[in-house]
């Protein structure tokens, strides 16, 4: 009982001992982490708007591309990461790619499905009352999808922080860099705190950014959808 | 062109414009027939022209047509006089009012934005999208304060209705079209939705093409009802009076149904017979004032209206010589009428009161009078003597317009179509016999053409506007006279199915 105990409040304290020593450290990986990932959200909201557009009119190209991103988020991220470092090398590069391209699978599968979801009827009378098809996508058809795009966006939220992390792996920026280095050196000093700051970090993380996105939500979804 | 000179000509009278299918085919791909078949039709400027026909018979494509959301597979549309044919359609669409089932109202706009949609695109200013919202909120009979800034989830299905109809007439297009408008809504809503239009209508004269289900609601709305059968052939293309007492052959027969009879009085409107006046006050008079000017005018009941003149209670001297002062509550239970509902509504109306009259409203839902059930069974009576009588009351034929066509002849086909004058004024009376004589033999040409096949649909057509929009010539008054004018100018202004390869 009483070693135990104090073995981990030995280790809580050390934990925080680690953190109170290098927490300029800390903030500013976890600045990173995040940059990157909302970042590589931009990015990839951007990408998969713009896929789901392209495909959603057509029955067969959407197929394709709920297939694509089922099966892209198969995808180990480490072993693709391994893969990009061949033509990337090491760095930052990677890292937004592969956060990037797993935070647009379920971005483009939410958009189509979104896409698809608005009634045959608005859309006529869109069209009916002279919307030209881009306004009619940009006015009438994205901001009805934005909430069903938003749930995609909040679900690559929480699963590229995570990736973020591993990307670090390529020495990409982030907090994923305390969990490489402590996972590394395993039973030297600092090695387990260092591990645990970081995913405690990416926990943290992840709360907040999800809760950034809900704030996000309401400001930008209309009065008139909110369900 | 000469075709085109006729249709901008008759524009000019009517803030509705004229439209003009002219061999209009639509042929859907892996199909084998087309969903129209060469259908050439004119619908004149200013007036309602209502499709009816079966299931699948091809009036929605047709109506779409109109606006070019479906894109013809041949022939051409005119719109006043211009072939908008190959137009940008986007363009063409922003100057055609388009009303579908449940108004298609988009859900994340207000109900502001939703009106301001089309000004917003042809570059109105701010201020003046939101003045004609209000404007518009207004003659569909929604306060502004109250609705403007609601959202579509926010209303009921007939209020949707009515703000679908607002953002169709936003940038006050010439043409509305409406697909089913009112088939969402109960029968009540229906109705009172029907009798908006029609006062709109009198307002505005569009002129509008409505596809409905419902005979009973195209009797009620239509100038002319165009009945289609399979692949949009017309069967007959007339007015409902003359479609009630002339079926044209027997599938128009089949489908006015056995209730010919008795739909007939859905051809009488409020409006057109006699209304009681009626004494009125305001809320906040004094009961006793009231009572007296009643007696002065030797009446037994006081109609109270509200600032807009709407009839808000309907008091008897009984029932005011026991009150302190008159409220200015509404009893919901009123026998209220519109001055478009038909006399059947207005029977109705009355008998769901017990009462042995109605109330009247007519633009806006002011009070206009009062209708007595006497009143309602005179007419109705005279009404049936009418139908069952002689086909030629109503008017829209005067040959002569035919070969008139041209220019100046407008003012005077104003003259002859009006649907009382004209059987005595205008023309002489064996013009008048012979062009009704000559119809009734035409009214089943229709479907002998339907037969050939080339001879599609070609055949009905080039009616003309009238100031009124009302009871305009005819497409068969047309046949009539390349029948008995041939080679006369009118002949070279229309398209005749022998005039074509
Ligand atoms: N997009 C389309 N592709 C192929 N065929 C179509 C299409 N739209 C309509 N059709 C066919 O064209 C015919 C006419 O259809 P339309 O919608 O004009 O009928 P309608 O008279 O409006 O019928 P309803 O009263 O049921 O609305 C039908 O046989 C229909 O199956
Ligand atoms: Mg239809």
């Amino acid at each position: 009982m009483q070693p135990s105990a104090y073995g981990e409040g030995g280790d809580g304290t050390r934990v925080w001992d680690f953190v109170r020593d290098s927490y300029q450290q800390i903030l500013f990986a976890s600045w990173q982490h995040l940059s990157l990932v909302v970042q590589c959200l931009v990015l990839a909201t951007v990408l998969a708007v713009v896929l789901s557009a392209l495909v959603y009119r057509s029955k067969t190209a959407s197929a394709l591309a709920n297939g694509v991103s089922a099966m892209g988020l198969t995808i180990p991220s480490f072993a693709l990461i391994g893969l990009l470092i061949a033509p990337f090398g090491f760095g930052v590069l990677p890292a937004v790619i592969v956060v990037t391209f797993f935070a647009t699978l379920p971005i483009l599968r939410n958009a189509v499905v979104g896409l698809n979801s608005i009634p045959a009827s608005v859309v006529e009378s869109a069209r009916g009352i002279g919307m030209s098809r881009f306004r009619t996508l940009a006015t009438v058809e994205l901001p009805m999808a934005w909430p069903i795009i938003l749930a995609g966006i909040r679900v690559s939220a929480q699963m590229v922080i995570g990736i973020a992390a591993v990307a670090a792996y390529t020495l990409g920026p982030g907090l994923g860099g305390f969990i490489f280095s402590g996972l590394s050196r395993l039973g030297g000093a600092n090695a387990f705190e260092s591990v645990v700051v970081g995913v405690v970090g990416v926990i943290l993380l992840a709360i907040i950014l999800d809760l950034l996105l809900v704030v996000l939500s309401r400001l930008t979804t209309s009065r008139g959808i909110r369900v | 062109m000469s075709e085109t000179q006729t249709i901008q000509n008759s524009a000019e009278n009517v803030s509705g414009a004229s439209i003009l299918l002219d061999q209009v085919t639509k042929q859907y791909p892996g199909q084998t027939k087309p969903a129209v078949g060469g259908l050439t039709m004119e619908i004149p400027a200013g007036s309602i022209v209502m499709f009816v026909g079966p299931s699948g018979c091809g009036k929605t494509t047709t109506l779409k047509m109109i606006n070019r959301l479906i894109e013809p597979t041949d022939g051409a549309i005119v719109i006043n006089g211009d072939n908008v044919t190959d137009m940008n359609g986007d363009k063409l669409r922003r100057q055609i009012g388009y009303v579908i089932q449940a108004g298609g109202l988009f859900p994340h706009m207000s109900v502001a934005a939703n009106i301001g949609l089309v000004p917003k695109m042809l570059g109105w200013d701010k201020d003046r999208i939101a003045a004609r919202v209000d404007e518009l909120l207004e003659l569909v009979s929604l306060d502004p304060t109250v609705y403007r800034n609601r959202y579509p989830k926010e209303l009921s299905g007939g209020q949707q209705q009515r703000i679908g109809v607002a953002r169709a007439l936003a940038a006050d297009p010439p043409i509305l079209l409406m697909d089913e408008p009112f088939g969402a809504v109960d029968p009540i809503t229906r109705q009172r939705l029907q009798n908006e239009l029609l006062n709109i209508q009198a307002e505005l004269q569009k002129t509008i093409v409505c596809v409905t289900h419902d005979f009973d609601e195209a009797v009620k709305l239509g100038d002319w009802i165009a009945i289609f059968n399979e692949g949009a052939q017309i069967e007959q293309y007339d007015s409902p009076e003359r479609i009630l007492a002339n079926p044209s052959n027997e599938f128009v027969e089949n489908f006015i149904g056995s209730g010919a009879g008795l739909k007939q009085l859905t051809l009488n409107r409020v409006h057109e017979v006699e209304q009681q006046k009626a004494v009125t006050a305001a809320p906040g008079e004094s009961p006793e004032a009231v009572i007296a000017r009643l007696q002065e005018a030797g009446q037994q009941n006081v109609v109270i209206l509200d600032s807009r003149g709407r009839a808000i209670q309907w008091l008897s001297q009984r029932q005011l010589s026991r009150m302190q002062v008159i409220s200015d509550a509404a009893d919901p239970n009123l026998p209220l009428v519109n001055e478009q509902s038909t006399l059947n509504e207005a029977l109705d109306a009355m008998l769901v009161a017990s009462t042995s009259a109605a109330l009247v409203a007519g633009r806006r839902d002011a009070f206009t009078g009062l209708i007595t059930v006497n009143t309602v069974m005179d007419a109705i009576s005279a009404g049936q003597a009418a139908a069952q009588g002689d086909g030629d009351a109503p008017v829209g034929l005067n040959t002569g317009s035919i070969p008139q066509i041209s220019d100046d002849d407008a003012p005077v086909n104003a003259a002859a179509t009006d649907r009382h004058a004209a059987t005595n004024t205008e023309g002489d009376a064996a013009a008048a016999g012979s062009t009704v004589a000559a119809t009734s033999e035409n009214a089943s040409r229709p479907r002998d053409d339907a037969r050939e096949p080339h001879a599609e649909n070609h055949d009905t057509v080039n009616g003309h506007t009238t100031t009124n929009g009302h009871r305009a010539p005819w497409d068969e008054t047309r046949r009539d006279s390349s029948a008995t004018d041939r080679g006369d100018v009118g002949e070279e202004n229309l398209t005749e199915t022998r005039d074509r390869p």
